[in-house]
């Protein structure tokens, strides 16, 4: 069960903080956890948990590859691995070691990949995730969750240690904006349907549901009814929950911090094609471009990731209505 | 009197860590540690060993540069200025919003840069490859790759450092710039490298150890390789995370450096001063 937060205009804890210390709590739950970290401790605070409990931190140095590897193995003998980096090097870097060593071989190994999309800031291009979760959406049984704030973030991390199997978490190091109230608790697979609408209904997750809601408040200010689900678990799909708002609204939208390519807009995509729903459909996200340097704020304007976008582009769909 | 050739480096080494230290003090972060160590390297080879040409930077007898340790851009941004290949007031706009001249190189943004790296270990194999394909075209250009010791983590500088010796690449020299700290801190603490001389030696380099701040010893080194041939060849660089500016160097955290902090900002301001001075010092005072 979820609540939403009263105030949307604050920031909860870092994530990277909310990682750590989920981490760090199972860890005293459950002396098989692990972190692995491929020499980036200083920058997601893994290294807090080298402090506190050196004997379940292992530190990669600079080995994406190995790093995935070992951790399947050592969940061969029982521990649960907790695996840090940079989104596109947690990903596409290491792909086929997710497919074989993990996946395939139905090996544990939770991954944090830190940064993806926008949040990537001035590391640049070469540093950015627009196709992570397509990357890894294609790959059977992995579990694929964007995190929205520090609540749900550290929920995830939670609920990740009790499955067996791939969970890949993609969200930002840094603080973002609170949406759910602490003690908030959610469902893997399952959307979170914060508004209902009759007109328009837009998906999103991570972040950007934050943006959403903003457009929501734009778009009800001027008469226009805006359902939000927070589909923060991208694979399973919950496609129940899609099939039912989507056969209620003229417009359907997807708003994600990825590309629009083989994301959570394709995924939705698919599963209102192939049930025949009829909405004005169109997903919102990275228009199969690369990524560059500049700011998190200068990034989103530049990819149209922004409330304004949604709006504007929302606002156009129902002229075409 | 020192030569005067090794006297204009010293005054070049000096332009260009005040260039890295301006743009970063600009952007208020940046990769500083890694940027200074390799100082004194891209002096030598810009200034004195490379074939290039900056009013002609696709020059097809130009030598080949590949900077691996990608997060290091600035430093080479900043030799490239010096050198004229862009003007000086370009390097302000350093990582924001719409620049060429991104945190890690891209060779489709910045004129003088040849190979976009920034993930690390994928500039070996790309220097390997700009290797074989000049020798397969019978062209007489070389290659330089610089490698970070922690970068040396990632197995793929191995299947490069493998393909450059079973090929005997001898128009490439790999540079490991020994800097001994990688970002989580000491190379020895995260992944000990154990000896990194005798590992490349192990798969086959020609290897030589070099003091990383001594221009002269690096000009002969890189000058003495360019005419070995028939072997894979390799300099260790002994040099210093955070090279040439005492606070910087003692500075335990000191591969992201950020400016937000008093200590920091003036210890940067000092640091400008000191390096104008070296930079305006008369021939013969030297
Ligand atoms: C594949 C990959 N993994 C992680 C990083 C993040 N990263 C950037 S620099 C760095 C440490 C590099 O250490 P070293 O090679 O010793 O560089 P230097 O000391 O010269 O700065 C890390 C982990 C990266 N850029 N690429
Ligand atoms: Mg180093």
């Amino acid at each position: 069960m979820f609540e939403l937060t009263e105030n949307r205009n604050t920031k909860g804890r870092e994530l990277r903080t909310s990682v750590v210390e989920s981490i760090l709590e199972l860890i005293k739950e459950n002396d098989k956890v692990v972190a692995l970290e491929a020499d980036l401790g200083g920058a997601s605070y893994f290294n807090k948990i080298n402090k506190a409990a050196p004997h379940n931190f292992i530190q990669m140095g600079i080995q994406e590859a190995n790093m995935v590897g070992v951790a399947a193995g050592i969940s061969i003998v029982g521990y649960v691995p907790f695996v840090h980096t940079f989104a596109p090097f947690a990903t596409r870097r290491v792909l086929d070691q997710i497919f074989m060593s993990g996946s395939y071989s139905k090996n544990t190994i939770n991954i944090y990949g830190s940064d993806p999309g926008y949040c990537v800031g001035t590391n640049g291009g070469t540093h950015t995730s627009f196709e992570d979760v397509a990357l890894l959406r294609a790959i059977p049984e992995i579990v694929i969750c964007d995190g929205a704030d520090d609540t749900q973030v550290a929920w995830i991390v939670k609920e990740f240690a009790k499955m067996e199997g791939v969970h890949y978490l993609r969200a930002n190091r840094k603080a973002v904006r609170d949406i759910y109230k602490a003690g908030s608790s959610f469902q893997i697979g399952k959307g979170n349907l914060i508004f209902e609408g009759k007109d328009v209904l837009i998906i999103s997750a991570g972040e950007l549901v934050s943006d959403a809601l903003d457009a929501r408040d734009i778009l009800e200010a001027q008469g226009y009814s805006v359902g939000v689900i927070d589909m923060f678990t991208i694979k399973p799909l919950d496609e129940k929950l899609i099939i039912e708002q989507a056969a209620k609204a003229k417009i359907v939208v997807t708003f994600e911090n990825h590309s629009v390519i083989g994301g959570l807009g394709s995924a939705v995509g698919e599963v209102i094609v192939e049930n025949r729903l009829n909405p004005i459909f169109k997903r919102i996200g990275v228009e199969d471009k690369f990524g560059q340097v500049g700011s998190p704020d200068f990034l989103k304007e530049k990819y149209g990731l922004t409330s304004k976008r949604l709006v504007k582009e929302i606002k156009t769909l129902s002229g075409k209505m | 009197m020192r030569d005067t050739k090794i006297a204009g480096l010293e005054k070049m080494a000096a332009g260009v860590r005040y260039d890295i230290l301006n743009m970063l003090l600009k952007c208020g972060a940046g990769h500083l540690g890694g940027s200074f160590s390799i100082v004194e390297l891209l002096c030598v080879l810009y200034g004195s060993q490379m074939n290039h040409d900056p009013a002609n930077p696709d020059w097809s007898g130009r030598d080949y540069l590949v900077l691996s340790k990608g997060h290091a851009g600035p430093a080479l941004y900043a030799t490239l200025a010096h050198q004229g290949y862009f003007a000086h007031d370009q390097l302000d706009t350093l990582n924001c919003g719409g620049t060429d001249f991104p945190s890690h190189p891209d060779r489709l943004k910045t004129i003088g840069v040849d190979v976009t790296t920034g993930s690390l270990g994928q500039g070996t194999s790309q220097a390997a490859g700009v290797a074989y394909g000049l020798k397969l075209a019978k062209r007489d250009n070389h290659v330089y790759l610089i490698v970070g010791d922690g970068e040396l983590n990632e197995g793929q500088c191995w299947e490069a450092f493998q393909f450059i010796a079973h090929y005997r690449l001898d128009n490439l020299v790999v540079i490991i710039d020994d800097n001994k700290k990688q970002l989580d801190g000491y190379t020895q603490d995260v992944m000990n490298p154990f000896d990194i001389a005798k590992k490349m030696e192990a798969f086959g380099f020609y290897t030589m150890k070099v003091k990383g701040d001594d221009l002269e010893a690096i000009d002969l080194a890189v000058s003495y390789l360019r005419r070995v041939g028939s072997t894979a060849k390799c300099i260790v660089l002994d040099t210093v995370k955070g090279q040439g500016i005492g606070y910087f160097e003692e500075l335990m955290d000191n591969h992201s450096v950020k400016f937000d902090s008093q200590e920091n900002q003036k210890a940067a301001k000092a640091a400008l001063d000191e390096l104008e001075k070296l930079m305006n010092r008369e021939a013969e005072n030297v």
